[in-house]
Parts: C-alpha cells; structure tokens; sequence
C-alpha cells in the first residue's frame, strides 16, 4: 500500500525536483501545444482536397438544377439536336455525346494497341539502355501542351490525310482522334510497364525454365498476371480521351453534329464548353447552364470510368 | 514419346525452336516501330513547328502586342501573363500540396477518414482539366467576385496541379528509410522536428522533381482558362507587381485582366490567314521549348537524386 501511495509525489515533478527541472518540463507542454497546431493545419491541408470535390459537385449540381428546371431530362436525353444558342433551342447531349465517343474511340484504337506493345516491349524485350532512354522520351510526348497537339493536328496530319482522302473536311474528328492517341500512348504505356514489372521474376523464369520464349512468357505469363494494372491503365487513357479538350476543339471544328462517322466534323462535350466560354454569354442566362449540364454529363462519365477501374482492380488483383 | 535418335523428331523441334525465335524477333521488331511511332511524331511535331516559327521569333516578338495585323503581333502580354499567373499557381499549389503529402505520410492515422482523403486525391487526378475551369467560373469568377483575373487563374491552374505535388512529396518521403525516422524519435525529437529537420530536407530534390512536372503542366493548360473567360485580345500589361500604392496598391496585378501563351496560341490557330499560323507556329515553338525546358529539368533532378543518394 506505501508504495501506491507513494506514487503520486513521484509524478509531480515540482514537488520532488528542482524548479529548473519543472520549468523545462513546461516547455515541453507548449512544445505538445504547438505539435498538435501544427498537426491541425497539416491534416487542413490535406482534408482540403476533399472540399475541391465537394465544391465542383456543388458548383456543377446548382446551375444544372437551374438548367433542369427550364429543360425536361428527358429533351437533354433523348433530343437529336443541339443548338441552345438559337431561338429554336433543343438540347439534345446525344449530338455532343457522339463527338466525345467518336474522337475518343479513334483515340484509343491508336492508344491501345500501341500503348500495350510499347509497354510489353519496354517489360520484356528492351535492354537498361534503351528503357532509360524511351521512358523519358515517352514522358516528355506525354508532356507537350495539348493546344500544341491541337495545331499538329490540324495544320500538318490534316492536310496529309486529305491526300489520301481528299473529300476529308478540314475540321474532321478523325485527325483529331488520331493526334489525340498519340498523347495518350505515354499514359497507356507508362502505366501498364508499371504493372508488367511489378510482376514476380519467379513467374517468369519458371515460364523460360519451361522452354517458352520471351514473346511466349510475355503473353501468356505476364499479361494475364499484370491484367489489373493493365486494365486501369486503359480507364485511364479513356477517361483522359474523354476529357480532351483543345484539340478537339482547334482540330475537330466545333458545329454540333450527331453522327459517329470520323471523316465529320463534330462537337464534343468540352469543345462545346470552350466555344460558349469564348463568347460573352451573360452570367445565368440558359445558354450559360448549358455549360455546367455538360460538364457534370462530363463528370459523371469520367467518374463511372474509375469506378469501373477501381472495381476491375479489386476484381482481377493478383496478390503474390 | 519422341525418340531423341530420330532425326526427323529432332528437325521438328528445331523446326519449332526457330518458328517461335522468329516470332521473337518479329515482336521486338514490332515494339521499336511502336515506340518509333511516338517518338518520330513528336520530332516530326517539334521540327515542323521549328521550321515554320523559328524565323518568326525575333526581339520583337517577344516584345509586342498582339496585333490585327500579323507581322506586328507578339507574345508580350501572353509571356507576362504567364509569368503571372504561374507565380499565383505556385505560392498557392506548394505549400498546400507539401502540408498534404506530409500529413499523410507522417501524421494520419489509420481511419476512414485518412481513407477518404486519400481515394480522394486519387479521384480528383482523373477529373479532366475543363471540369476545373467550370468550377473555377462559378466559384473564383463569380461567387468570390475575383473575376476573370490573374488570381483565378492561378488558383484554378494550382487545384489543377495539386494531386501531382501531392502524390510526389509522398513517393519523395516513401523513398527515405525509416530508420531516419527513429533515429530522430530516439534523440526526442518531436513529429514536427523530425519533419521539420530531416524529413523535408532529405526529400526536397524529390518533391521538387514533382513541382517541376505539375508546373510543366499548368503552363501549357488552356481549356480551364479559357473556360474562367479570360480574353484573348490583350494589348496592354497588368500594373506591374508591387507598384501601385501600399498597402491595396500592392495587389493590383493579381485582379487584373491577362492573356497567357496556350491561349495567345489557340487565337491565332484559329484565325484562317496563313500569316496568323505562323505566329502561332512561333508561339507554339515557344511553349514547347518552356515545356520540354522544364520536364528536362525535372529528369535531371530526379537522375542527380538517384545518382548521389546511397542510404
């Protein structure tokens, strides 16, 4: 019982130490004080980007609920024209959807098939050297400014492939398509390499233990074992072609037209929002809803695309 | 059962043997012609737009207006406004996306919250650049009242780059060992000190690496800017930086109203005279050279880091 007892007196450094001992030991306390100031601001920091999406959701949802009020869902869905800023405005985003999946399915008949042989190739097949020249180089393809692309596009692929197929309008979504595959290589392949190298040595030396080649290992080993990392690096590319803005709107011309024939020219959802940016449409009218309709459609697909990621991930995550 | 003495046997194994070689060979042939692909179109990019705009780019240029008439035009106000706007997007994406990647490495607990931040952060890097711009419009332009400004610009282009800082600053602390860590903890250090004197210092090539790269990136983004409805006539320059009378005076530029590079760019693209695309080509050339300037800075960092960096 005396030792419990004792206890207390033995915590309370003021009563037995000095008071030089106490008064650093106070420090101490507003030294606590101060880590958890700083703590607090750090984790603001931090729950801030939280409120950047908590704010588009908001910013989005309030002036297309205004929009909604005036336009039913139903004339948004199921319109076939699009033409808001005449006096016989229809809403139809079919027309400006059909842009957006035209460019992007040209886009990633390019990205994908290219983008996957690059990254088997760069995993499996290339040397140190090469590797640490190519990804580099891949990266800085990935970092040209898409308006750049936009004026490749349209000055110097465009006019090449109306040689080859001189009825190509000179606003076309193909040549679009095509440049914006090209920027989207780096993504699709970066990506998948990252997966393909993450997988095990083991697996493939006991593939080349069984006398298979490289090309062998790669494809029926190493492939299937990367499937999660791959398939998130193709949503990744999809969103991204989704979500391409300038050049399409600087290579793809930007009338309104529902047809999914590439050799057209055509809107997209985002080139749509910058041609009613540039001009001055006053803040609240209907035409300016517009905008915000569009973009949360825009926004509502890139986010069913990483879910659709997130899900193929957990679903076909190999755990070694 | 094969018989090993068969010679027939044996031709059908190295018959097979050299059908997959070439299969092989065919393959990586193939990859090179991919790889070649991207890396010819960005040179065959580069050296078009070098050779239609380098002999546009003189003093002058980078010295005059925009102009009605192409001859006269030049990048000016686009550079400046740039410069500007990059100076916003910085001061405001560094700081908050360092304090990010440190609390979520150093500091957060385990817990759904921690959870939600993170899958957050994530989610916000998928979510295309002109998703911000409408963001931007109706909160910077209109609801804070900043207009079509420097400042909005900056802050739209700084919520744009915030998941690269962040995601960076955390592979940059991943990247240290822990025994860092408790070598400071065992000394009495407390979070904030270990953060403070080691962890910042050691992964600052890293995190700096990835300020590169998103500031890379903002400098060539066009559409969220375009979309807060800056104008792409500009033939005057904001008040210059600290100038005016203190203490409001002293922010005027960031309310004023600007044009950057992508967006002087993209105007003269659209014009239909021949003489306008070759400013553009100039222009373009320009952005490009800064661009590439930049992501090369950032590889080298990232190569120097690797090289003299041993723990």
């Amino acid at each position: 019982m005396t030792a419990s007892a004792s206890l207390p007196t033995r915590l309370l450094p003021s009563a037995s130490l000095g008071n030089g001992v106490s008064d650093r030991l106070r420090k101490k306390a507003s030294r606590h004080v101060k880590e958890r100031i700083i703590e607090s601001l750090l984790f603001s920091a931090a729950a801030f980007s939280v409120f950047v999406t908590v704010a588009i959701v908001y910013v989005l949802v309030k002036e297309s609920w205004v929009f909604f009020q005036v336009v039913p869902l139903s004339d948004f869905l199921f319109d076939t024209q699009w033409t808001p800023l005449f006096d016989d405005a229809h809403y139809g985003i079919m027309v400006l959807l059909s842009g957006t999946l035209t460019s992007s399915g040209v886009a990633l008949l390019v990205a994908i098939p290219l983008g996957t042989i690059i990254a088997i190739y760069l995993s499996e097949f290339a040397g140190f050297k090469v590797r640490e020249i190519a990804k580099p180089f891949l990266e800085l393809l990935g970092g040209v400014p898409t308006i750049v692309y936009g004026y490749f596009a349209l000055t110097f692929l465009t006019p090449i492939l109306q040689k080859i197929y001189p009825d190509l309008p000179g606003f076309n979504l193909l040549s679009a398509g095509l440049v914006m595959g090209i920027m989207i290589i780096p993504y699709v392949a970066s990506l998948s390499e990252d997966a393909m190298r993450a997988v095990p040595m083991a697996l493939r030396e006991g593939s080349y233990a069984m006398g298979a080649t490289r090309l062998q290992t790669a494809l029926w080993v190493v492939t299937p074992a990367a499937t999660s990392g791959i398939a998130s690096a193709y949503i990744l590319g999809i969103s991204r072609a989704v979500g391409e803005t300038m050049i399409l709107a600087v290579a793809a011309g930007m009338q309104p037209n529902l047809t999914f024939n590439p050799t057209e020219p055509g809107a997209t959802i985002t080139s749509y929002i910058v041609q009613v940016a540039l001009g001055d449409l006053p803040h609240g009218s209907i035409g300016y809803q517009t905008i915000f309709a569009a973009g949360l459609t825009l926004l509502l697909m890139t986010l069913a695309f990483n879910l659709l990621g997130y899900w193929l991930r957990k679903r076909f995550r190999e755990v070694y | 059962m094969v018989n090993a003495a068969d010679p027939n046997a044996i031709r059908a194994v190295r018959a097979i043997i050299a059908r997959a070689k070439r299969w092989d060979l065919f393959f990586s042939l193939l990859g090179i012609l991919s790889l070649m692909v991207g890396v010819l179109t960005f040179c065959v990019l580069f050296l078009d737009m070098a050779i239609q705009g380098v002999p546009r780019l003189d003093l002058d240029f980078f010295t005059s207006f925009p102009s009605r008439r192409a001859a006269n035009a030049g990048i000016l106000s686009a550079w400046v406004g740039t410069v500007l706007v990059m100076a916003v997007t910085a001061l405001a994406a560094v700081p908050l996306g360092v304090a990010a990647g440190v609390y979520l490495e150093e500091y957060a607990p385990k817990n759904w919250i921690t959870d939600i931040i993170e899958i957050n952060i994530s989610n916000l890097a998928g979510i295309p650049s002109i998703v911000y711009g409408l963001l931007a419009l109706g909160l910077f332009v209109y609801y804070f009242g900043f207009g079509q400004s420097i400042l909005s610009a900056g802050l739209t282009l700084a919520l744009l780059i915030l998941p690269v800082i962040i995601v960076a600053t955390r592979e940059a602390i991943r990247a240290i060992p822990q025994s860092i860590h408790e070598g400071s903890y065992a000394c009495g250090a407390t979070t904030w000190q270990t953060v403070r004197d080691h962890i910042l210092p050691y992964s600052s090539a890293g995190i700096l690496t990835g300020v590169i790269i998103g500031m890379a990136r903002a400098i060539g983004e066009t559409a969220p800017i375009i979309t807060i409805g800056a104008l792409t006539f500009i033939a005057f320059l904001p008040t210059a930086p600290f100038s005016g009378e203190p203490p409001a005076g002293l922010f005027d530029w960031i309310f004023a109203p600007f044009t950057v590079m992508p967006i002087q760019m993209f105007n003269w693209t659209s014009r239909p005279e021949a003489a306008f695309t070759v400013n553009a080509a100039a222009a373009g050339f320009v952005l490009v050279f800064m661009t590439l300037a930049m992501n090369g800075l950032a590889i080298y960092v990232r190569y120097r880091l690797r090289k003299n960096i041993k723990w």
